[in-house]
């Protein structure tokens, strides 16, 4: 693996003297995420590999181009998983791409979003240099928690070349649940339920209809379906990973319409914005299949707290991810200085001047 | 008069005239009687006396307090409760402390919404009291909780003994509302689960108040479980407890609390508080489960299955609420307890992968002979945060100089097996020479940019946290690579 650190050091370096943009890539599999990627590739798969995983120490350290289904294989092995549940969207999708990306599934709505569970990372900054942040223990507040402030950066503040990141085990049992009912009802019973000790696991409403899926100890799950009644769905892993993937129904829409993700509090009423809606995260995570001024959409997220980003299609002009105050801009531009003063890595690809 | 004394008084009625334009009067604190209780946090052994001490009352106040000293280059240290066991708001002599422990109020708690708002000088104890009638708590507790405030929770990333399941501060924070040096407000975070942008959050989270002041925090709540049960393990050696915890995260349980003491602790905790701990064991271990009747049920079944297979001598589980806070007395009153036998104590922070355990533990008995002070370790098992308590009387010559070296080999060694020098007291003044060994000079030069992006004047909480470079070669000890141990071949025991 040295001679491929020695490859990505010295395309750095170049890139770097030449002020020249590097699209740091895995697989391309969201590459159709964020804005559009700009400059020259710098593949990233040829580094590749586990390189520690220790079940009972809760902990995998892997390469940044190691595929994320061979991840969760070994991690299936063992009976355990990456609770905050990535989204692949495409077999070929690389753990670097992941944390990059920044995205969780279903199950993230209980068990917390991928920022929470990553330990660590190794990045390869701006000049070349090889630099550890975090590591592989769970608690652990020697220096700025820089692991996390990669997470979701889209690669703008270098190339991150490994990521220790916690798992957790399977649960012993899952339960999915159905009920008919409004959004607003659903909202109204989401949050409900969430100031209970209820194993909550995932959640998802549509077209009238919403699914719980309960996960936990077996004795847990049964005494929660009892409580909330409902219809049970069986056999429902497909259907879950099918939301997570975005290959239902409502996702593989065929008119072009964009599809916007609205991230607002749970509780927030019902979003008054023409379109289609499906809502997960207990009400957290809002998916919005419309054709309407983007102006709109975010004013109607920002006004209860939120924000917006157009995930798929759309025009992208105007930046896909929800503008920043002037302050947090001007923090945001520091940061990117700090990693990054050559401005080579994946320019615009999170905001338009980073 | 001689000049410095002169020249620093001088300062001194600058500042505090410039200050009181912008807070009244009685916020504005120099006068060393009325100082000195701001000259150390909760590591007692380091102190300084503060030049001013500012005590804003409302945001209005800490923005034009921060913009007065940043005109003035004035080096500000914010201050919590002052429950920091690593001297992280131990004050600079010629700056200003500025403490929001007078920002005191719960500005919302949303039992529908389940969060909290809340201004950084409310006590971490005093949320989960009020959430207490709507069925919710805060879940991180660390063991200051009575004392400490959220604002300073947020600079030190703080845990608790429940973090393996319910995680540390940065798990529990939405939002944060915080000013910078210059004056100026961001909100980093949001009422939703994320925000657009770079996760500045979990930057600022834990960084020991060097990139802003926190003037307001969005915290989640969580439901209280229905019930909580604890075991209480013996094991007759150390590798054998390890081991136990071990095999309870590979059956796939993730105990609400899971903590080990050695011997010395339990013999220097039993006498004190008469928990019933089995002073011949090796090792204890408290493993607790929490949530609903039935699962609790379950759970403790298959913890205590999994703990008599991997060799425990004794088992005894907690059968009523009293019960299982006895159980838990003699861990929470370790520190109390040390106290309680030696005139001193320096409390370590380190943390490992559980498998160094008792590589580390055979290690620091070696060392206890070396520098010829005793050590009692307790440890957080569940998340391999291991906390050594050097014992040692300040009064006898030469024993605090050796406490601090034991302390710093330690945290060396913590390095060596691939850990770190702080799992939840953070690095503060305390443990920055130990910053030297677990990071490259790259690595602190990248920290120091980050902190530049928030603070170019470089005026807050400055010379904690993050040593510079020719405090590292003043240390003269070298970056050890992580979880490469010195001599691999040799054999351990």
């Amino acid at each position: 693996m040295e001679n491929v650190l020695k490859e990505f050091r010295e395309r750095i370096q170049a890139a770097a003297t030449a002020r020249k943009a590097l699209r740091i890539v895995g697989s391309g599999s969201k590459d159709w995420y964020g804005n559009v990627p700009q400059g020259e590739l710098l593949d990233t798969r040829a580094y590749s590999g586990i390189v520690s995983y220790e079940p009972t120490e809760l902990v995998v350290t892997a390469r940044c181009g190691t595929p994320l289904l061979e991840i969760e294989a070994a991690l299936a092995e063992h009976n355990q998983m990456f609770a905050f549940d990535p989204p692949h969207f495409g077999d070929g999708a690389t753990l670097g791409g992941v944390v990059a990306c920044g995205l969780s599934g279903p199950r993230r709505q209980a068990a917390g979003a991928l920022r929470d569970f990553v330990l660590g990372a190794v990045l390869m900054d701006g000049k070349g240099e090889v630099l550890h942040f975090g590591g592989q223990v769970m608690k652990n507040v020697a220096g700025y928690d820089v692991s996390r402030l990669l997470t979701g950066s889209m690669g703008i503040l270098g190339l991150m070349l490994e990521a220790s990141i916690k798992v957790l085990p399977r649960p012993t049992a899952e339960t999915t649940l159905r009920f008919a009912m409004s959004q607003a009802e659903a909202l109204q019973h989401l949050n409900d339920w969430g100031g209970q000790p209820l194993p909550i696991s995932a959640s998802a409403w549509e077209n009238n209809m919403l699914l719980v899926r309960l996960s936990g100890a077996v004795a847990a799950v049964n005494a929660a379906r009892r409580k909330l009644g409902g219809e049970d769905v069986g056999k429902a892993a497909a259907l879950w990973d099918d939301l997570r993937e975005q290959r239902s129904a409502f996702f593989v829409d065929t008119s072009h319409i964009p599809l916007w993700r609205l991230s607002v509090p749970s509780t927030a009423q019902p979003l008054s914005l023409q379109g289609t809606q499906l809502i997960e995260w207990g009400g957290a995570q809002r998916w919005l299949r419309a054709d309407l001024p983007a102006q709109q959409i975010r004013a109607a997220a920002e006004a209860v707290g939120g924000h917006a980003t157009l995930f798929r299609g759309g025009d992208k002009h105007s930046g896909v991810f929800h503008p920043l105050t002037p302050t947090l801009a001007m923090l945001h531009r520091n940061v990117k200085d700090a990693f990054d003063p050559a401005r080579i890595f994946n320019p615009g690809r999170l905001y338009a001047d980073l | 008069m001689n000049a410095p004394v002169e020249q620093y008084l001088i300062r001194q009625r600058e500042v505090v005239a410039a200050l009181r334009e912008v807070l009244p009067a009685h916020c504005v604190l120099f006068d060393a009687e009325d100082t000195r209780p701001y000259e150390c946090d909760g590591l007692a052994a380091y102190r300084q006396l503060p030049m001013v001490v500012a005590l804003p009352e409302n945001e209005a106040q800490v923005i034009a307090a921060l913009k007065t000293c940043h005109g003035l280059r004035v080096p500000i240290v914010p201050r919590g409760a002052g429950t920091g066991l690593s001297g992280g708001a131990m004050p600079i002599a010629q700056g200003v402390v500025l403490s929001t422990a007078r920002m005191n109020r719960i500005v919302k708690m949303d039992r529908f919404s389940r969060t909290a708002i809340v201004q950084p000088g409310v006590r971490n104890l005093a949320i989960s009291d009020a959430a207490a009638s709507l069925g919710l708590y805060y879940a991180p507790d660390p063991s200051s909780q009575i004392a400490c405030t959220i604002g300073g929770n947020v600079a030190e990333n703080s845990g608790g003994v429940h973090c393996l399941k319910y995680g540390l501060t940065v798990h529990n924070v939405l939002r944060v509302r915080m000013v910078t040096m210059e004056g100026e407000i961001a909100e980093l975070g949001s009422a939703a689960l994320d925000a657009p942008g770079l996760d500045l959050l979990a930057a600022f989270i834990g960084s020991e108040g060097m990139l802003g002041v926190v003037t307001e925090v969005t915290v989640k709540l969580i439901p209280k479980p229905q019930t909580a049960r604890v075991i209480m393990a013996s094991f007759d050696d150390v590798v054998k407890g390890g081991d136990a915890v071990a095999n309870v995260i590979a059956a796939g349980i993730i105990p609400a609390g899971l903590e080990m003491m050695d011997k010395t602790s339990s013999r220097m905790v039993e006498p004190f508080v008469k928990a019933g701990y089995d002073i011949d064991a090796a090792a204890i271990l408290l493993c607790e489960s929490d949530g609903i009747v039935e699962e609790v049920e379950e759970e403790i079944t298959r913890m205590t299955e999994v703990l008599t297979s991997s060799g425990a001598t004794a088992i005894a589980v907690s059968n009523s609420e009293a019960e299982r806070l006895k159980f838990w007395s003699g861990r929470k009153n370790a520190f109390p307890a040390a106290g309680r036998i030696s005139p001193d104590y320096y409390c370590m922070d380190g943390t490992i992968p559980r498998k160094s355990l008792a590589l580390v533990l055979t290690r620091i008995a070696e060392m206890e002979t070396k520098y010829g002070l005793r050590c009692a370790n307790v440890f957080h098992a569940g998340d391999g945060n291991l906390h050594p308590l050097i014992l040692f009387d300040a009064n006898i010559a030469d024993e605090f100089h050796r406490a601090e070296l034991f302390g710093a080999d330690i945290l060396e060694l913590c390095v060596e097996v691939g850990g770190t020098v702080t799992g939840e007291h953070g690095v503060g003044i305390e443990k920055i020479n130990s910053m030297c060994v677990q990071f490259s000079p790259m690595e602190i030069e990248a920290f120091f940019a980050l902190k530049r992006a928030f603070d170019p004047a470089f005026l807050l909480n400055p010379d904690k946290a993050i040593p510079t470079l020719q405090r590292c070669a003043e240390y003269g000890k070298m970056h050890v690579k992580r979880g490469q141990i010195r001599f691999p071949d040799l054999p351990r025991f």
